[in-house]
């Protein structure tokens, strides 16, 4: 796998950490964030969060094909 | 005029209109609202934002979400994370999946199967399981629509009578307007369901408690347990959570329709950014969290919690309010279901009695048996939603334990050469019968894990063992994909 491909899952994998796999570390009710419940509020701010790492994906993604066609001899050992 | 009557009034007349916007679209442009999405064509940003974030509004998340968040608490928040992940996990597969289905003309996830493992029966078998759990979706929206007649009427309609009009409704609005009809529809369902979500997810916690804060203080006064999981269960822990998260999201592009959208996508990187952006439209849907949180203490002891946020409205706001929030409810339980019958009577039709029990068959007769099965499979999918006492949530969780016992076919199979037709066949034939096994015997959630994701860690081990130990497919179906799109293959 290419460097881009292993960066771009791992930023992939954040959101899964963040609101899938460490469940147990923010399910609470505090402490109250804007009058609302902790585990509610942490999970509508990874909402807008989850974008943001999915745009870094798809930037790696871009750039990883414009540094493929200028340069034909890096596609070969990819 | 008495309540009921406003009430009805409206609704009945919120689907007039729908019905025949419907029609009257089916004679122009076909519209996908993704693409509007995308491309923002002639539609300003905010309008474009508007309507995408009316669609999450579905059935489910509409009546059921908050339904579960008034009975269940803390559990229902696993249907905001799945939403959000879904998208990324789509991000990887559906380029890749598109590319193959424009490499080889593909329409369903059936053709899918057979040009990727060259297998007409494994086809057929992909095509009678999508058929399968298309129904308790199906069932879902007779549910949702049954719902809202009965509440609508102040109880004067009983349940199997209200199920049986949504049934009358649905069938009429399929086989009257079909699936043209779906997008101009959803321009009016859309704006009424966001009107609706905002005046009811903040305009009951505002009015009964003065804020969304105040209401939150009553409630964790009253019961702070209820807001964490497992909630007001006891089997929906954290081990539930994270199982049922990865299981919905996987699942979500695995249903036969979802599917087959990629196929109509315009590119591979339209659908990358489309995962990138969809996330955002759920910023909304907390809305329905709150309404179902307020119901708790505003309609406390109801037996049937899909129904608390409808009988919050009845209490609350006047009849003619009820009549407009339950026509949107309608239209957004009616235009799923339409996709879903149609997609459902086509893979029956085309993917499975066609190629194992009448290859001679005219593309006209398959036409007219797909149109056949529409009432068969509406009529079945009536009956469960009239003798069963499940939960909306509950039935789409039901139904994507079945569905997503495909993903191991589909993303093996983009990723990995030796994945066999036998393989896919044995492992998704041993996650069907697990889950099911597990359900019907009452096992689910089984060791605090969604019996669903337990069939499906099954399924892959199943695919893989079985895959190993036979051929591939011997005409390359990997290197023509290597070649055509330069996709890579683990070997």
């Amino acid at each position: 796998m290419s460097r881009y491909r292993v960066l771009s899952l791992l930023l992939a994998s954040v959101p899964f950490v963040a609101i899938c796999f460490s469940v147990p570390l923010w399910d609470r009710v505090y402490p109250l964030v804007l009058g609302l419940p902790f585990n509610l509020a942490w999970l509508i701010v990874w909402i807008p969060l989850t974008t943001l790492c999915m745009a870094g994906v798809y930037r790696l993604q871009k750039r990883a094909e414009n540094g493929r066609s200028s340069s034909p001899e890096k596609d070969a050992s990819r | 005029m008495k309540p009921s009557v406003v009430a009805m009034t409206i609704i009945f007349g919120t689907i007039l209109v729908g019905a025949v916007t419907g029609m009257y679209a089916g004679f122009r442009r076909q519209m996908n609202l993704e693409q509007w999405a995308v491309a923002g064509r002639g539609f300003g940003l905010i309008l474009v934002w508007l309507l995408m974030a009316g669609e999450i509004y579905t059935t489910f998340a509409f009546l059921g979400a908050s339904g579960w968040a008034y009975s269940r608490g803390g559990p229902t928040l696993y249907i905001i994370a799945y939403l959000s992940l879904a998208y990324v996990v789509s991000y990887f597969i559906l380029p890749r999946i598109w590319e193959v289905g424009h490499r080889f003309a593909l329409h369903t996830q059936s053709d899918f199967f057979r040009q990727r493992y060259g297998s007409t029966p494994l086809a057929a078998l992909v095509a009678v399981v999508g058929v399968l759990f298309i129904i308790p979706y199906l069932q879902l929206q007779l549910t949702g629509l049954g719902i809202i007649v009965q509440v609508a009427s102040f109880d004067a309609v009983s349940r199997s009578m209200a199920i049986t009009i949504a049934f009358v409704i649905v069938a009429v609005f399929v086989l009257a307007s079909g699936i043209r009809a779906v997008a101009w529809v959803s321009v009016l369902k859309d704006s009424l369901m966001l009107i609706a979500a905002f005046s009811i997810g903040i305009g009951v916690p505002y009015y009964y408690f003065g804020g969304i804060k105040p209401m939150f203080a009553a409630l964790i006064q009253a019961k702070a347990a209820h807001l964490t999981m497992p909630g007001s269960t006891t089997t929906m822990g954290h081990a539930w959570y994270i199982s049922t998260v990865l299981l919905t999201s996987m699942g979500f592009y695995m249903w036969p329709h979802a599917f087959g959208s990629a196929f109509s996508a315009k590119s591979g990187d339209t659908l990358r950014r489309n995962a990138v952006i969809m996330p955002l439209y759920g910023i909304t849907l907390p809305l329905l969290f709150f309404a179902g949180f307020a119901a708790i203490l505003v309609t406390p002891g109801l037996k049937n919690g899909d129904m608390a946020l409808l009988s919050t409205v009845r209490s609350t706001f006047s009849p003619w309010f009820l009549g407009m929030v339950g026509g949107a409810g309608a239209l957004t339980a009616m235009v799923p279901a339409a996709i879903l019958i149609l997609t459902a009577g086509t893979l029956f039709a085309k993917n499975f009695f066609r190629p194992l029990f009448a290859p001679a068959m005219s593309d006209d007769a398959v036409a007219r048996l797909a149109k056949a099965m529409v009432v068969v499979i509406t009529a079945v999918a009536m009956y469960f939603a009239i003798f069963s006492s499940s939960t909306l949530v509950g039935l789409l969780l039901f139904a994507y334990s079945g569905v997503t016992q495909f993903f191991p076919g589909v993303v093996l199979g983009l990723f990995w050469k030796r994945t066999t037709a036998p393989g896919v066949a044995a492992g998704i034939i041993t996650g069907v019968g697990a889950g099911m096994a597990l359900v019907f015997t009452k096992h689910d959630p089984y060791m605090g894990l969604n019996a669903g994701f337990i069939a499906l860690c099954l399924n892959a081990a199943v695919t893989v063992i079985v895959s190993l130990a036979t051929l591939a497919q011997p005409d390359g179906f990997a290197e023509q994909l290597e070649k055509a799109a330069g996709a890579e293959f683990v070997s």
